[in-house]
């Protein structure tokens, strides 16, 4: 470790303190993106707030979803890889109809981590559920496992995968929270699409960050999780559901 | 002279033999081709990276897989945008950087089966 660093470290350590003894202080260092040669850190929890009132009956996310990282179909609905994908709810007594994204929850007690007999599908310190696919052997146990029916398997061979994005046949996938944007310091590509084209009712942020708006929100306002009885936690949110 | 003649046709014959070996063994087992589009052992020396590039590739991607460390010096990316080839833009193929050895040792190579074996930055200029 670089001196520069340690004393960066000494700073964070410090500015925590502050706001233990403070709690009006701004954890600001928490909200920056890490530095390439920094881990990823349990001091993040990456999520999304989807205010499904605002949800416009576009699927704007799915497109950039599937454009951003090479998910390409090959017309086969059954079978074709889904990262995303809009759920139309309707109540049958009164007719009221909403619509919603749907994708990889990223649990922090995700029973696609529970079930992984190889550990390839694995939750990052920074929350966001991932599949290894270097070590994934094609089981598809996480398949099954997930309740949110969030995973795919690539049953074809693959080409024309984007560099960030690696995919091939024979290993499961699911969204990614767009990891390597996050990485960056950017958001992923559906709250980004979201926010220019659509309803703008995607939030991304840290949700242990109190001066988010993320944390804010979910702190003043009542959200929901999909499955809540299952107790695990997610990391993505919804408000209006 | 019988024995004279037995042995000028002896070693024509062996050098024949020879030339010919020779001849079939490069045409069945074509030396790979190294061409290295840019730069001078940027990670390590060529003998190291030779016999170790493949320990520097899975150890980089356990930390950037588990970790989110995406140092960039070992990164596959990064191998790949200096040592595609110019003409193709990717290190597969008959003359490719990576495809061209691995024939030629005869070891399989996985990578591609999901990372893109193309160029992602534009090809820098010609030295």
């Amino acid at each position: 470790m670089n001196p520069g660093r340690r004393q960066l470290l000494g700073w964070g350590v410090a500015a925590a303190a502050g706001a233990a003894l403070a709690p009006g202080i701004r954890l600001a260092e928490l909200a920056q993106a890490r530095a390439p040669q920094e881990a990823a850190s349990a001091l993040q929890r990456w999520g999304l707030l989807i205010d499904i009132t605002k949800c416009a009956n576009c699927d704007e996310c799915v497109t950039a979803c599937h454009e951003e990282n090479g998910v390409t179909g090959h017309g086969r609905p059954e079978t074709d890889a889904q990262w995303i994908r809009k759920v139309n709810l309707r109540d049958k007594r009164t007719g009221y109809a909403q619509t919603l994204p749907l994708m990889c929850q990223h649990c922090e007690q995700p029973p696609c981590v529970d079930v992984c007999p190889t550990g390839a599908s694995f939750r990052r310190d920074d929350g966001i559920v991932l599949v290894d696919k270097h070590t994934c052997i094609g089981c598809r146990y996480c398949v099954m496992a997930c309740p949110y029916g969030a995973r795919s398997f690539i049953h074809e061979a693959v080409s024309g995968q984007k560099a960030d994005v690696p995919r091939g046949k024979g290993t499961v996938e699911s969204c990614t929270l767009c990891v390597h944007r996050v990485d960056r310091g950017e958001t992923p590509a559906c709250v980004e699409a979201c926010n220019r084209d659509g309803g703008k009712a995607m939030v991304f942020g840290d949700l242990n960050d109190p001066s988010g708006e993320i944390h804010r929100r979910l702190e003043s306002e009542p959200s929901t999780q999909v499955r809540a009885d299952l107790a695990l936690n997610t990391g993505v949110r919804y408000q209006g559901l | 002279m019988t024995r004279l003649a037995a042995g000028v046709l002896f070693v024509v014959l062996a050098a024949a033999g020879f030339a010919y070996g020779e001849e079939k063994r490069t045409a069945r087992v074509p030396l790979p081709v190294v061409k290295i589009e840019k730069g001078e052992a940027c990670v390590a020396p060529t003998a190291e990276m030779r016999r170790d590039h493949m320990k520097m590739l899975a150890h980089q991607r356990d930390r950037t897989m588990r970790q989110g460390l995406r140092e960039p010096r070992t990164s596959l990316k990064n191998c790949i945008d200096c040592h595609a080839s110019r003409d193709t833009g990717s290190v597969l193929g008959k003359e490719g950087f990576c495809s061209s050895c691995h024939a030629y040792a005869s070891v399989g190579v996985d990578c591609f089966e999901c990372h893109t074996p193309l160029r992602q930055k534009r090809t820098a200029a010609r030295p």
